[in-house]
């Protein structure tokens, strides 16, 4: 049901923009409002969500812990996976942000006839998603190209390292391959595993299929039906520099199927669980220190509450504690 | 009580989803899966809402007319309050890698034992009531409305969780199950929504100082028979003090040391190895609690419990705490008491008096744990040990959920073990250490009318074991943690028969040769030694 939700929703979009730009000829309404429309939603919406999650105390420290605690100095202790320091921390976030750490633990439990548990290496998961998330921060950046006049050196560079596979004269982007490698295997997983397809909702279908749109008319329109690139920067760089400007001909239905998909994607991200890149900087479990017995942590709302004194125990059990010899402070 | 399947027939676990959608498959109450509810007397002794007497099996749980807003105004209240909930509300991608980690989802195959979907149980009302998405767009973004099933639902789930983390370590954004099972209790104790397991001990120990409601002469009478018991074995009387103002550390540990089997072996091994080096402590009755089920109740009677620890150091005048063999106990001293009970600035940095050592690590919060005293002394050789008297042992170590995931306590235990044991074998490598999986009842689950589930639960952790059992001939499970200790035996006796339970500190109590003690020919629960039934026939 998800799955078929999510899908129709794509094509409904896909088809919004066959109608508004190829039978309605509203150009400048996909080539400039829509666009303007997303990004200030994108940024907007993003700020909104850090700043709520940002303005939220953090009242304990509470650190998940991947290995040896710091304790005595003969005991070496995970610096990484259990830091104790700043620069602990910021190596753990480094691991998780750029190669997926905890999801690199991953294994896979089998129950066997005994009954016995086996656990399994299971990569797949942690690899699809490094790859896709890799790609997609490559391919973005190659994008630059389009928004930059002249090209920063690490733009072109970066293109030149993607596309050394030559295929006759044209370059091949492999980030493209992966890209789209990836995300059908998140797909696919999410459809054959039982468990996760039954967690799975309409919004976990619907950004995978958004991204394939993009991609596959991204890769349709390197590859197999040319589009004008003078056209496309032309109204990508009228974007960036706020006067936009939509060029005669040279881009078709496609380019903006594309751009359309892009701006629907990037107005959707913030209010979707794509938030996910901003959520692990921030998460206690991992951007804190395991030093809690070391340095007090402040819990900015820490109030009084209400507690069965020493004074109000021995009221009680004064007469019991005496007979037996225990000391108490009012005989 | 339900009776309890045979192992071979619980193992037979189907971990395929049922065909009815998870919203759509409402909860069954089945006899051997749940906690009975919270006797009234309990919740007014701590002056918690809607004490009253009803079942969880009831149609009419009796809640208060407002319930609702209630829930929504104190799930409000925490938004604003903990950016972990907001964060684990909002960023969970649904990729399904927590899923197999659970012991619970292992144990029973019921998919809202999937920590992602027992999170989306208050997810799914998160969206609802407090996202724009959620309120447009429903059940496609996995917004639902709360209605009572959704309470019986979270009831039944978020006591099936025993707050280990072991999801938590595999998530790629950490979000915690612990955070989200705690507060979600909260939400339900405002309700009057709580189990008897869980209030009996908090209730008792807000009065009578610990867990089991043992009053002060009780408590003394306790640790006297423990005292009483060492002398037979090793023939010295050791004199622990109680409530001694100037000594130079209290000592606090879990009641359940005090009092039950073999928590008691593991109190004996403290007082042998406290008189053996003459330390300068004294125990408390006040503070007679290391465990804390205010963890598993709320933050605020987390504090209401924990405060007692503070406040009788100062009383007394001692100079530091030291803190005994306990899971949760230790994620509370480790995370959360400097935080909520501090700063402890009548206290000193704790140096240990036999060795010098100064505990770095704990210099603000002043609380040590055992395992760190003790290893430090043997690396420092201030101990005569004599592995042999375990050798009829073949050991194997249960790392606890708390001191692996919420501390880091991994290599301290292990240390000791391998000093006073000459028998030690791991468990595989994905069931120890931060990949430790959990004894199947901590959280305030071990009662006994939730049998089967901590059975269930308990089966990845009784199948590690059994492999060592099966390869090496391992007896005995040594673990860092009371609840452990109590819940253990039982599990062990279903799965793994054959294995008993023990405190690391009952292992050190054996080994360690006491000045002027008689010659040892039994262990400390009065099993034979090896070879000593041989040199009697000789």
């Amino acid at each position: 049901m998800g799955i078929l939700v999510s899908l129709l929703a794509v094509i409904v979009l896909i088809l919004i923009v066959y109608l508004g730009v190829g039978v309605a000829n509203l150009q400048f309404v996909f080539g400039v409002i829509v666009p303007y429309v997303a990004m200030v939603t994108f940024f907007a919406g993003i700020i909104y969500r850090v700043m709520k999650w940002a303005s939220a105390p953090v009242p304990f420290r509470i650190p998940t812990t991947g290995g040896q605690q710091k304790s005595l100095p003969w005991i070496t202790a995970a610096r990484f996976d259990n830091p104790y320091t700043t620069a602990g921390v910021i190596g753990r976030i480094a691991l998780e942000v750029l190669l997926f750490r905890s999801l690199f633990r991953n294994t896979r439990v089998e129950l066997r006839e005994g009954p016995k548990l086996a656990y399994y290496w299971e990569k797949w998961l942690w690899l699809a998603a490094l790859m896709f998330h890799w790609s997609f921060l490559i391919i973005l950046l190659r994008h630059l190209r389009l928004f930059t006049d002249p090209v920063p050196y690490f733009v072109s560079l970066l293109e030149g390292i993607d596309g050394f596979l030559r295929v006759g004269l044209q370059g091949l982007f492999i980030t493209d391959i992966l890209i789209v490698a990836a995300a059908t295997y998140l797909f696919i997983r999410r459809v054959i595993i039982p468990q996760v397809r039954y967690i799975s909702l309409p919004a976990d279908y619907f950004p995978l299929f958004l991204i394939l749109g993009i991609v596959l008319s991204g890769v349709l329109m390197r590859y197999f039906f040319r589009v004008d690139v003078t056209a496309v920067k032309e109204l990508a760089m009228g974007l960036v520099t706020f006067s936009p400007k939509v060029p005669e001909e040279g881009i078709g239905v496609l380019f903006y199927t594309h751009l359309f998909l892009v701006s629907v994607l990037g107005a959707y991200f913030p209010f979707s669980k794509l938030v996910h890149m901003g959520g692990i900087f921030l998460t206690p479990t991992r951007n804190l220190p395991n030093n809690s017995r070391a340095f007090r942590h402040i819990n900015p709302w820490n109030y009084p509450v209400k507690v069965h004194s020493y004074e109000e125990y021995e009221e009680e059990f004064r007469e019991k504690m005496k007979k037996v010899g225990l000391p108490v402070e009012k005989e | 009580m339900a009776s309890v399947p045979k192992p071979d027939e619980l193992a037979k676990i189907d971990h395929k989803p049922p065909k009815t959608g998870w919203m759509d498959t409402p909860v069954k109450f089945r006899r051997g899966t749940w906690l009975y509810a919270a006797k009234p007397k309990y919740l007014e002794a701590i002056g918690f809402p809607n004490p009253r007497e009803w079942s969880p099996e009831d149609e009419d749980w009796k809640l208060p007319p407002n319930w609702k807003e209630i829930i929504l105004e104190g799930l409000r209240e925490r938004l604003g309050r903990f950016r972990s909930l907001q964060l684990f509300m909002d960023t969970c991608v649904r990729c399904g890698a927590c899923a197999d980690k659970c012991h619970f989802f292992i144990g029973s195959g019921d998919p809202k034992n999937m920590p992602v979907l027992r999170a989306e149980l208050l997810r799914s009302v998160y969206r609802r009531d407090f996202t724009a998405a959620g309120k447009i767009m429903g059940k496609l973004v996995g917004a639902r409305d709360l209605t009572v099933d959704v309470l019986k639902e979270w009831f039944y789930y978020f006591y099936q969780c025993t707050q280990c983390r072991r999801c938590s370590l595999f998530c790629p954004f950490g979000i915690d199950t612990a955070e989200i099972t705690l507060l979600t209790r909260e939400l339900l104790n405002l309700v009057g929504c709580n189990v008897d397991w869980v209030m009996g001990p908090v209730a008792n120990c807000y009065r009578t100082g610990n867990h089991l409601g043992l009053e002060p002469h009780a408590y003394r009478d306790m640790v006297e028979f423990c005292v009483d018991e060492i002398e037979n074995v090793t023939g010295i009387r050791v004199e622990p003090t109680f409530n001694r103002k100037g000594a130079e550390i209290l000592f606090i540990t879990p009641s359940g040391d005090v009092f039950a089997d073999p928590g008691i072996y593991t109190m004996m091994g403290y007082l042998i190895l406290f008189h053996e080096i003459g330390l300068d402590y004294t125990l408390s009755t006040y503070a007679s609690e290391g465990g804390n089920f205010g963890s598993f109740t709320s933050h605020e009677m987390m504090k209401r419990l924990n405060a007692k620890m503070y406040a009788e150091a100062k009383r007394l005048g001692v100079k530091w705490i030291l803190g005994g063999e306990c899971g949760h106990m230790w994620r509370v001293i480790h995370q959360y008491m400097d935080t909520m009970n501090g700063p402890a600035d009548f206290l000193e940095e704790p140096v240990s008096p036999i060795t010098g050592t100064k505990f770095e690590n704990a210099k603000s919060t002043k609380m040590v744990h055992i395992c760190e005293f003790t290893a430090d002394l043997i690396k420092h050789g201030k101990l005569k040990l004599d592995p042999r008297r375990n050798d009829h042992l073949k050991v194997t170590f249960h790392d606890s959920c708390n001191p692996s995931r919420a501390m880091g306590l991994l290599e301290e235990p292990r240390y000791i073990i391998k000093n006073v044991c000459n028998h030690f074998y791991e468990m595989p490598e994905n069931t120890i250490r931060e990949q430790t999986f959990c004894c199947g009842s901590g959280g305030g689950l071990n009662a006994d009318e939730n049998m089967e589930m901590r059975l269930r639960g308990g089966f990845p952790r009784a199948n590690a074991v059994k492999y060592v059992h099966e390869k090496y001939g391992v007896n005995m499970l040594a673990c860092i943690c009371a609840i452990d200790r109590a819940v253990l035996p039982p599990l062990m006796e279903y799965w793994v028969p054959g294995v008993r339970v023990t405190g690391v500190h009952e292992l050190v109590g054996n080994a360690l040769v006491m000045e002027g003690e008689q010659e040892r020919t039994t262990d400390l629960r009065g099993n034979p030694l090896l070879g000593m039934d041989d040199d009697k026939n000789a």
